[in-house]
């Protein structure tokens, strides 16, 4: 469904991004492990077409989508969640979701509210004053509302409490469930490992593993380099 | 109505509502101004241009329909449109290649496009002063505050200024158009990733803010000569009524003008050579205290 062929992103003049690759299949849960600073978000800004990548290729369900522009990546079915969380602070949570472009009637308020009921109770409030946890919460369904094939979800439990994450991880769950593809970064492994069934570990803007869960469990020696765990 | 005139003389009261009434011209353009500085982050110099042109066109309008009472309103209604698509224009021709540079470019670009706008005026309608009639309904006085006269056509420039404070807050708020330049204005890129053709979005809230300095010009058209140098002097105004209100607030724009409007008027009374002067000191005492505008801004 995603494929990533050696990727080469610059921010200005600093090369970022060396030859990443990855793909995601449909259905699949994959991890984008790494530290901070290693290039999750980078990689992340690349897909969605916010970054460029200069050398390299991205394809989207068998089509080339290098260098197209957000908002029509968004039209074809890729939702991004930033890291940094980017609610529209000065409107309401229901004016949050309304202003999305809805490319398929079967997402909808009503079903996103259903899927994060904390929601829906405070829809009227401005998205500014939500609590962090509310606020990921409020990113997600924003990208939801688009009726996403593909969720690019940049470190949603950053900063979370982890009574949060955990119900986070649920609802994550819930949405692999419900047939979408996630690409997931963190730095957490270990709340990653829960939802996730391959990774890529990233390191110094380079795929330095990839691999399903157990084989990353295996190797002592990435998980102690690269994720000091 | 004692009370009152104890407390306001009938002289101080007339000169409010001469204030009000410029208030209404300069709130209009500068709100307009102000929504392209919020959602944009253009300061748009040939804002000031279009305000002429809006007054030329009124004038050209109101004399294909005769100049009377249909030309009038005919030039109301056609010269903001007329205006909104010369802006057009010149956003996708010109403007929308250049949103993300820095502002001392687009501060460049947009003054060498308001002498393009200028030149183009005095080509297309020579340099001798215009005048659109006033409409016959609007003709007269009428007697304020102990016989004070007070052109009826100011009045309807009272009626109109809160009319489009209202439907620019309804545009802005309640609204996909005004909601998605909110969330635009803070936070573009966002905007672009939840499928939002930003491109487009800008394109309108361009075309709708340079159509409220068309309406400006249509406005002022019957009240002044519509000359060439018009634009320069209220673009001044109404850069400086944006900045002491919070720059891309709309209700700032509101307060700015009200305040400029106010001492300009009631200056002539304390000091009737130097009247120009009180609003330009108003801007100097309220940036003195508040250097980032009265309200809010949006950057």
């Amino acid at each position: 469904m995603l494929d990533v062929k050696g990727i080469h992103t610059y921010y200005g003049l600093s090369h970022i991004l060396f030859d990443v690759s990855l793909t995601v299949s449909k259905g699949e849960v994959v991890g984008l492990l790494g530290r901070n600073g290693a290039g999750k978000s980078t990689t992340m800004r690349s897909i969605m077409g916010l970054t460029p990548p200069k050398e390299g290729s991205v394809a989207f369900n068998g089509e080339d989508i290098t260098g197209r522009k957000p908002y029509l990546l968004f039209r074809k079915g890729i939702g991004y969640v930033p890291d940094d969380r980017r609610v529209f602070a000065d409107l309401s949570v229901d004016d949050n979701l309304d202003i999305v472009h809805n490319r398929e009637a079967a997402w909808n308020k009503d079903r996103v509210y259903g899927l994060f009921p904390a929601l829906g109770e405070i829809k009227t409030r401005r998205a500014g004053n939500l609590s962090g946890g509310e606020q990921q919460m409020l990113t997600i369904a924003r990208a939801l509302m688009g009726g996403p094939e593909l969720l690019l979800l940049d470190e949603p439990t950053e900063g979370l409490a982890p009574l949060i994450v955990r119900d986070l991880e649920e609802q994550i769950l819930k949405l692999r469930d419900a047939g979408i593809s996630i690409l997931l970064s963190e730095q957490n492994v270990r709340s990653a490992l829960k939802m996730i069934s391959r990774a890529y570990v990233i390191d110094n803007g380079s795929i330095r593993f990839e691999g399903t869960v157990s084989e990353l469990e295996a190797n002592e020696e990435v998980k102690k380099k690269y994720l000091m765990v | 109505m004692d009370l009152i005139y104890a407390i306001l003389p009938p002289k101080v009261l007339a000169q409010i509502f001469v204030g009000l009434s410029r208030t209404t011209i300069l709130f209009i353009v500068s709100s307009g101004l102000s929504l392209i500085l919020g959602v944009l982050r253009i300061p748009n110099v040939a804002h000031g241009s279009l305000y002429m042109i809006g007054a030329f066109m009124a004038f050209t309008i109101s004399k294909i329909f005769g100049g009377g009472d249909a030309g009038f309103w005919a030039a109301l209604v056609g010269a903001p449109l007329g205006v909104a698509l010369v802006s057009l224009a010149a956003e996708r021709g010109l403007f929308q290649y250049l949103y993300e540079r820095e502002h001392l470019m687009l501060l460049l670009l947009t003054f060498a496009v308001s002498l393009i706008f200028g030149d183009l005026v005095k080509i297309v309608w020579g340099a001798e002063y215009k005048s659109v009639p006033v409409p016959h309904v609007f003709q007269g006085y009428v007697y304020l505050f102990g016989g004070l006269p007070f052109p009826i056509y100011n009045l309807f420039l009272l009626i109109i200024g809160p009319i489009v404070a209202v439907a620019l807050w309804l545009i802005v708020n309640k609204t996909k158009i005004g909601k998605i330049s909110r969330a635009a204005a803070v936070d573009r890129e966002m905007v672009g990733a939840v499928g939002i053709n930003v491109s487009w979005v800008f394109a309108i809230v361009f075309v709708i803010g340079c159509l409220l300095a068309g309406l400006g010009g249509a406005l002022v058209a019957p009240t002044v000569s519509v000359t060439l140098g018009m634009d320069h002097t209220l673009i001044i105004e109404a850069f400086l009524i944006v900045i002491i209100g919070g720059l891309g607030n709309i209700w700032g724009a509101l307060l700015g003008a009200l305040i400029f409007g106010l001492t300009q008027s009631l200056g002539i009374l304390v000091w009737s050579q130097f009247g120009i002067v009180f609003p330009y000191a108003a801007v100097i005492v309220v940036l003195l205290f508040r250097p980032t505008g009265l309200l809010k801004s949006t950057w």
